[in-house]
């Protein structure tokens, strides 16, 4: 699984930025459209990266996202300096959630990002130090 | 479904979008809640809801959602507006609630979710497509 990447960006996601929370996510859509990928991979990809860039803006201190396209793949990672996460198997049941009040006033805070971004990718995983922040990886095969 | 038809029947003022009234919509879905946009609402569809904030407009360009329409009247702030021009995303208002509205768009033939996975299930037991 080592393919070469034909396109590789970072971006800085700043926590707790809610004016621009999300601008990244729409930035990779339309790199992601902007090179011929199928519309409704460019969705699946556009949503799961959208959700990590929320968990950051309202869990973390400051993260990034890295993307990467292959010829057989769109992977993603978005790495936070942040609280963490102390229970991985029940941050990922969905409805599970510790989002403050703000984020539930912003339609967030269901407890469905981390659910949502294993349904929509193909491959994923996360790790996280608590205290330290958080590590999220996800493939979609193209 | 036009967009143009769905600001008939909810009798929708239109805060942004004016020129992309003519686009098609299929599919129906209404929440407050971003999380469950992301989750279930389909491609090429209208959001009812009553979150007027940015973020929704956001989530809205993220999940190919071609329009919101704000009901009991709600008004979206500056920075939704702003952000709607941007993207592209058509912003309406209507007074009706949101019961009445899904009620009316579904009774007028727009199609929800559950219409969606029967579709689906229809196609994989009988081949035949659903006309739309």
């Amino acid at each position: 699984m080592s393919e070469q990447p034909v396109f590789s960006q970072c971006f800085e996601i700043r926590g707790r930025d809610f004016a621009n929370a999300g601008r990244v996510s729409t930035t990779v859509k339309s790199i992601l459209k902007e090179i011929g990928m199928a519309p409704a991979l460019v969705r699946r990809a556009a949503i799961a990266a959208y959700e990590a860039e929320m968990n950051v803006v309202l869990h973390a201190d400051r993260g990034f996202l890295e993307l990467k396209v292959s010829p057989g793949r769109v992977q993603v990672t978005v790495v936070d300096q942040g609280q963490g996460i102390g229970d991985i198997e029940l941050a990922m049941r969905e409805g599970y959630s510790t989002a403050s009040d703000e984020a539930r006033e912003m339609g967030f805070g269901a407890g469905m990002g981390l659910p949502n971004i294993r349904k929509n990718a193909d491959e994923f995983e996360i790790e996280s130090d608590v205290g330290r922040g958080t590590r999220l990886d996800f493939r979609i095969r193209v | 479904m036009r967009l143009e038809q769905i600001r008939e029947i909810l009798n929708c003022r239109v805060v942004t979008g004016h020129e992309l009234l003519h686009e098609q919509v299929i599919y129906g879905s209404a929440a407050d809640l971003m999380s469950d946009v992301l989750a279930f609402a389909q491609a090429h569809s209208v959001l009812l809801t009553g979150l007027a904030n940015a973020q929704c407009v956001r989530t809205a360009q993220i999940a190919d959602v071609k329009a919101i329409v704000y009901v009991r009247g709600k008004q979206p702030d500056d920075a939704a507006v702003e952000l709607a021009k941007q993207l592209g995303v058509v912003l309406l208002t209507t007074d009706l609630s949101m019961f009445d509205s899904c009620g009316r768009l579904h009774a007028c033939g727009l199609r929800g979710r559950s219409d969606l996975l029967r579709d689906a299930s229809h196609v994989r037991t009988t081949g035949v497509q659903p006309v739309l």
